[in-house]
């Protein structure tokens, strides 16, 4: 098993994203796991507004970088008072009042929008921080996380940051963020194959058709992860079975992984059961990477 | 001086809007000439920065004084740049009797500014 899985070259630089409707679905849970029997592999937190996948990996952080966003200034000398930026902006970041001109950094999205409708150059641009992006080891895991600053509308520049990576040849896994907004879709970008992660409910079924009509967007090919497994019906398997999803594992309901996982540690080193578990999974993963590939998915 | 109230309906004598950045319209009342009209208020449907829009469009439209039940952060950025003075509606009366009790000087003045509910993504 672990021969084959060693001599996985289809998977060298192959990127997997792993997508869920909403948060607690075990995305985290995958890509750690995932990365680690891959292992080296590269390891990337997109999960930007709370990044967790580094409390199970518990990397040294040897690079931390701010993600700067560009911001406007006015000057109100040059400002005619014409308020075409103001009408531009659709995010309505701008205000014009008394012969001042008003910035609302959170709200603005730093486009650059606003400084080419001005007629006169009264704007111009400054940098403001909104969050790091922070690079470390964890054994033979390379680690990319992203953490954005608390009340910031958008955490998409801080994603576009980690996505600027070099996999050193290595099968690299992509942490998204839940649900299936612009963070999600700008995760998912550079994806070669889409996990997506559900839970056997009614809601984790709805919130699987969030992320699958994302993939299909974007036309990503896709596989499901059922997590969290009881014996009964799951509406989440019945959702695959009517769209033709490929379910790659079926991770049961356990109170040993609940504790292993509320412990922050990584399951495959802790039980042999989970370890087997994700190498079948890596290798069912490698397989549906393939034949997407070639196109006999 | 011109007075804005936010206003949920055209009605006349309607009931004071819930807030001020998404309120459907504005009932404005015109010191000079004692005129009232009604103002649409564009930024009613905005994902985002209603209030900041809102306060730009009364300012535009020369309003001194705004009745309202409360007032985000970023509009009252934009309300207190520009010099306009703010008052807390009475709930219990309609846009209208709001507007005569603050001609008779019973409004108070508002002063708590809440945080806005800005939106997520």
């Amino acid at each position: 098993m672990r021969a084959i899985i060693m001599g996985i070259d289809g998977m060298s630089d192959t990127k997997i994203a792993f997508l869920s409707g909403k948060g607690g679905t075990g995305k985290t849970f995958l890509a750690v796991n995932l990365a680690y029997v891959a292992s080296p592999a590269l390891y990337i937190d997109c999960d930007v507004e709370e990044p967790n996948g580094h409390l199970f990996l518990k990397p040294n952080w040897d690079s931390i970088r701010n993600v700067t966003v560009p911001l406007p200034q006015g000057d109100s000398v040059r400002c005619n008072g014409c308020r075409k930026c103001i009408d531009f902006c659709s995010y309505h970041a701008l205000a014009w009042v008394n012969g001042r001109f008003l910035v609302f950094e959170e709200l603005c999205h730093g486009c650059g929008g606003c400084l080419m409708v001005c007629p006169t150059q009264a704007l111009s641009e400054t940098q403001r921080t909104i969050g790091e992006r922070r690079a470390g080891i964890s054994g033979s895991i390379r680690v990319l996380s992203g953490f954005m600053n608390p009340g910031e509308a958008s955490g998409v520049p801080v994603i576009k940051s980690l996505l600027h990576f070099n996999s050193m040849g290595t099968a690299v896994f992509i942490d998204c963020p839940p649900g299936s907004s612009c963070m999600a879709s700008e995760s998912i970008r550079y994806a070669d194959y889409c996990v997506l992660v559900a839970e056997p409910t009614q809601f984790g079924a709805h919130n699987l058709n969030m992320v699958y009509e994302l993939v299909r967007l974007y036309k990503k090919p896709c596989g499901a992860v059922l997590n969290k497994c009881l014996p009964g019906n799951d509406p989440s398997e019945d959702f695959c079975l009517e769209h033709g999803i490929s379910i790659l594992a079926k991770v049961p309901f356990e109170e040993r992984l609940g504790l292993v996982n509320s412990n922050a540690q990584i399951a495959v080193r802790e039980d042999e059961r989970y370890r087997t578990l994700f190498m079948e999974l890596l290798l069912r993963i490698e397989t549906e990477v393939c034949n997407a590939a070639t196109g006999n998915s | 001086m011109k007075i804005a109230i936010p206003v949920s309906s055209k009605e006349q004598d309607g009931a004071v809007a819930a807030s001020f950045g998404r309120a459907a319209y504005f009932l404005v009342h015109d010191e000079t000439t004692g005129l009232q009209t009604i103002l649409e208020n564009p930024a009613a449907q905005n994902t985002g920065g209603a209030g900041i829009q809102a306060a730009q469009v009364l300012v535009d439209s020369g309003v001194g004084t705004l009745l309202t039940p409360q007032c985000g952060n970023n509009a009252a950025k934009v309300l207190h740049t520009a010099g306009l003075k703010l008052y807390k509606t009475d709930s219990n009366l309609s846009a209208r009797d709001n507007l005569k009790a603050f001609q008779q000087n019973t409004l108070e003045e508002l002063v708590e500014i809440h945080a806005g509910y800005h939106y997520g993504h």
